[in-house]
């Protein structure tokens, strides 16, 4: 009776769409980069966000996505490892973070985290927003920079962990911390620009966010055509424009 | 305001509600009625899913029926069936998580009835079913409407375990609680609060009705 249930419910079109998982740093320019590919092509795209680490945990699970947009090369190569994606898959953009400081914090926006460091030392910093090193490659990139800037021991009881950049970001600008490491591909969005100061980190102070997808096994016509178009000039413009950069 | 996220946890929670109706009465009546050893432990794994987090229970259904798990692989080889990431597989966890919800307050209402009414109507020659009919349900009654109730809403607020084994797609397994989470994550505020204030008003309006229908059916007739 189970089964008979949710087959009736289960709306019709929902076999023949393309599924994308994608990481959160990816929220905005994505959003415009599928728009733009729906309109020339006419298929539909369902995108869903989150850290890349749950998707390669809910992938190797069974999880019905046909496109993987990994912030990170490894998960990608560990899917293709397991067998899991039909290749190695292809880099599509390099990431970038930055500190975000909302108004009204008494930190600086200072790519160089000086004024991080001052505030830890005079115990004047409440808390900072990262996202989760343990799953999400924007929290393991900002790991290394405060490692990089010899701040990690010193910083680790005012962190909060969000559970994907996007969330990170979210905590970051709240007014509920003093900042945040979050992606350059958010701070560029209107709607987090507004809410605070960015300034990003030097590069060599992580390891490139190095961002490659994947197509999935049993990935549609459709969805090899959405990930053909994500490295056209017209898509690339679009990441452009959100702070990412262009693989060579 | 995500109406596909809301009209798919409606429908989670009429379907939840069409599946878990019968079994719960059955099975509410039975522990109502029977006396036997290790009753405690049925009760204990009835009320389980109310003290277990939510995302251990989603973490277990997920990975207890995962494509990863025998329960999944022989699910998928027999019948071709996926319990992961689909609405499907949200029913059987939302079955799962509301049991206590269903089960619990009917089986109070079936134990209150007492025993000298159910010999009574046995007394004046009424069968099994029609004593079922027209002795115990209609006491039980407000014990089903409440369970029904609190399973409904409980079904549209589920968050943890859905979050756990959906994958959060939109038109599967992308609830309205999924959605308020995912909309605050992209900064939509707007969208965020609309959907939490509609789920707040439809909670409220629901358990009050039931709470009305309730103090209705228990008022003595004059």
């Amino acid at each position: 009776m189970g089964w008979a249930v949710g087959a009736a419910l289960a709306p019709a079109w929902a076999q023949s769409q393309v599924t994308v998982a994608a990481a959160s740093d990816l929220q905005f320019a994505l959003e415009e980069a599928a728009a733009l590919f729906e309109r020339q092509t006419g298929h539909r795209l369902r995108l869903v966000f989150g850290s890349s680490g749950n998707f390669f945990a809910q992938i190797l699970q069974g999880a019905p996505f046909h496109l993987f947009m990994s912030a990170d090369e490894q998960f990608v190569f560990r899917l293709a490892d397991a067998g899991r994606a039909v290749d190695r898959g292809r880099l599509y953009a390099y990431g970038r973070i930055g500190i975000i400081v909302p108004k009204g914090s008494p930190l600086k926006a200072d790519g160089e985290l000086r004024d991080l460091a001052a505030a830890l030392r005079q115990g004047r910093l409440r808390k900072f927003a990262i996202a989760s090193p343990e799953h999400a490659p924007y929290g393991m990139r900002a790991r290394e920079a405060l490692q990089h800037a010899g701040l990690w021991e010193a910083i680790q009881p005012r962190l909060v962990y969000g559970e994907n950049i996007s969330q990170a970001a979210q905590f970051a600008t709240s007014g509920a911390t003093d900042g945040g490491i979050i992606a350059y591909s958010l701070a560029r969005a209107p709607q987090v620009a507004a809410l605070g100061d960015f300034a990003l980190i030097p590069e060599s102070w992580h390891q490139p966010l190095a961002q490659r997808m994947v197509l999935l096994r049993d990935a549609p016509p459709a969805a090899r055509a959405f990930y053909d178009f994500l490295t056209t000039p017209a898509a690339q413009s679009i990441m452009v424009r959100y702070g990412f950069a262009m693989p060579r | 305001m995500d109406w596909t996220a809301l009209w798919l946890s409606v429908e989670l929670a009429a379907a939840t509600l069409a599946v878990l109706l019968p079994g719960g009465l059955w099975l509410a009546r039975w522990l109502a009625r029977t006396r036997f050893a290790g009753k405690a432990l049925v009760e204990g794994l009835v009320v389980l899913p109310l003290v277990l987090p939510p995302t251990v229970l989603g973490y277990y259904l997920l990975v207890s029926l995962g494509a990863g798990s025998p329960i999944g692989r022989w699910l998928l080889q027999t019948f071709d069936l996926r319990l992961t990431f689909n609405f499907l597989g949200l029913l059987v966890a939302s079955v799962v998580f509301n049991l206590p919800f269903m089960v619990q307050p009917i089986q109070r209402a079936f134990e209150a009835i007492p025993p000298a009414l159910i010999e009574a109507a046995a007394v004046s020659g009424l069968g099994r079913w029609a004593t079922l009919w027209r002795v115990e349900l209609p006491l039980a009654w407000p014990g089903i409407l409440s369970a029904a109730v609190l399973t409904f809403v409980h079904t549209l607020g589920e968050f943890g375990v859905v979050l756990m084994m959906g994958g959060s797609i939109p038109g599967q397994t992308k609830t309205i609680a999924i959605s308020i989470y995912d909309r605050v994550q992209a900064f939509d505020l707007a969208s965020a609060d609309r959907m939490a204030l509609l789920l707040l008003l439809l909670s409220l309006l629901a358990v009050a009705a039931s709470f009305f229908a309730t103090a209705r059916l228990m008022r003595p007739r004059a």
